[in-house]
């Protein structure tokens, strides 16, 4: 068992894919808590879908990866957030379209120029190999810009999260916070659909702030909480992945799956003791 | 010499008209109760108060005191229900105001501590805000409130949803934070029994007109009447 955990260091892309993915985990995490409690779960899963259709485009015109769906990410990012404050389409119905639209196109591209190849799949369902080392690079400037950021602006997130009309009514510019909000969940969501799939990233978004919030009580324990849970749970399940050759998108999202009812089951004694 | 002073002012809800020719004015130390039905554009306005809506036509000046300088004590939201945040925590995010800090500052944190004890809420800093009662949490907000300003509180319904001994003890509280501490209120109510006992100055959104004036004044209105049975010293 151990023999196999320390062969996972040894080769290139298993390394790539812990650098990356403890990064994805992290911000997504972090992120997490905010969108959860804002009742934004969903734009995770929608923004990966249109990441999906920009994946689709870049490999039929041959161009980067991450050129491409970074910026037509951010630009659906903005698009949602527009929608769903100024139209009577509400927020998830506004997502639901926006993502089935986005994955129709990627099908239908994908269809008439390579059919579904690996590539595609690897899209879908992510693939460890995915990474080269120019994306590494842009994953760990993109994901440290994410932290810094989170950081930086941790108290105005809470209080924008908390209360948006008395943060706008005391004079903070809600509207920054949020466009900040869905810009970082849009470059995290990009970044980290290569390893875990366009159909399950959003589940690193999600389960990570669930799961805390089954036992923490504070909004600074809940997030420190969901950044150490969330790394715990990827690499466990690239771990389990690696030695059973299995998925790896698939197996973190099963840990994550599992931790989060052990969190329950401590929630519900926790609060039947107390 | 009036801090708050509101004319002709006209402004809309969902593109219908909400707010129609409303005009007042909001000196300092007053208490003032905005009253009315349903759908008579009360939230509305205090949106305009606020800046968080535009205004249609009309004027809303400030004199002493800038437009983000309101505490304000807003409805509480679905999202608060299941939201994890110590009641610290939540006070002291109403020091996050004025501009951009990256850390909260000794000082802010003895404001958040000052307030606290001024709202008897000592005992449960540490606990989680929505395992709260109704009262206590607006105590909390109330808190929050005075963490961003000192000046002029603005309440929304702060009583919906409590029960009468709460609500009676919430009135006295906002009451000695008028009269002992020299704050201004501005409250939205429909609670128009109590409030005529604290408030000093009425304005009433009615369909076919508002009425502003003292709360004496208001007591002589037909209204008043219809409401206290003839009795006007009620």
């Amino acid at each position: 068992m151990l023999d196999t955990f320390f062969q996972m260091f040894e080769y290139d892309f298993m390394l790539r894919a812990i650098i990356v993915g403890v990064l994805v985990a992290l911000c997504s995490a972090l992120l997490g808590v905010t969108l959860v409690l804002k009742r934004y779960s969903m734009i995770g899963d929608g923004l990966s879908h249109v990441g999906f259709g920009a994946l689709c485009i870049a490999l039929a015109m041959n161009l980067a990866p991450l050129t491409v769906s970074v910026p037509v990410v951010i630009i659906a990012a903005f698009l949602l957030l527009q929608i769903s404050e100024n139209s009577k389409i509400k927020g998830d119905a506004a997502i639901a379209l926006i993502s089935s639209t986005a994955l129709a196109l990627g099908v239908i591209i994908t269809s008439t120029t390579t059919g579904i190849n690996s590539d595609v799949n690897g899209y879908m369902f992510g693939s460890i190999l995915a990474m080269s080392d120019a994306d590494v690079v842009v994953s760990i400037v993109l994901s440290v810009a994410v932290l810094v950021l989170y950081v930086v602006f941790y108290n105005k997130i809470f209080a924008v999260t908390f209360d948006e009309s008395f943060a706008r009514a005391t004079g903070t510019k809600t509207k920054m916070y949020n466009t900040l909000v869905s810009l970082l969940t849009s470059i995290t969501i990009v970044i980290g659909m290569r390893i875990m799939g366009a159909m399950l990233i959003s589940s690193l978004v999600i389960f990570p702030a669930l799961t805390s919030m089954r036992v923490c009580r504070s909004f600074r324990k809940v997030t420190v909480t969901s950044a150490v849970v969330s790394i715990i749970c990827f690499f466990v399940g690239l771990f389990v992945s690696f030695a059973y050759s299995l998925p790896a998108g698939a197996s973190v999202v099963a840990v994550n799956a599992v931790v989060f009812l052990l969190f329950s089951i401590v929630g519900i004694i926790k609060r039947k003791t107390s | 010499m009036s801090i708050i002073s509101c004319k002709n002012v006209y402004m809309n809800y969902d593109s219908t008209k909400a707010v129609e020719n409303v005009s007042f004015d909001v000196e300092k130390g007053d208490f003032l109760c905005v009253i009315g039905e349903n759908g008579t554009g009360k939230s509305t306005l205090l949106k305009g108060i606020l800046g968080l809506q535009k205004l249609n036509s009309g004027t809303i000046v400030f004199s002493g005191i800038k437009q983000g300088e309101i505490g304000y004590l807003p409805q509480r939201t679905v999202v608060q229900k299941d939201f994890p945040a110590s009641v610290w925590e939540v006070v002291l995010s109403g020091r996050q105001t004025k501009g951009f800090r990256l850390f909260y500052t000794p000082e802010d944190r003895k404001i958040a501590r000052k307030n606290i004890s001024l709202m008897g809420i000592d005992d449960i800093k540490n606990k989680p805000f929505n395992e709260l009662s109704g009262g206590q949490q607006q105590r909390v907000l109330l808190a929050r409130a005075l963490c961003a300003t000192q000046k002029v509180l603005l309440l929304d319904e702060p009583t919906t949803g409590l029960d009468p001994f709460v609500t009676a003890e919430l009135y006295k509280l906002i009451a000695s934070l008028n009269r002992d501490h020299g704050v201004t209120v501005i409250m939205v109510t429909h609670d128009i029994k109590n409030s005529l006992e604290y408030a000093t100055k009425i304005l009433s959104m009615e369909h076919d007109g508002d009425f502003f004036g003292t709360t004496e004044e208001y007591m002589k209105t037909p209204a008043a009447k219809l409401i206290f049975g003839g009795d006007a010293d009620a």
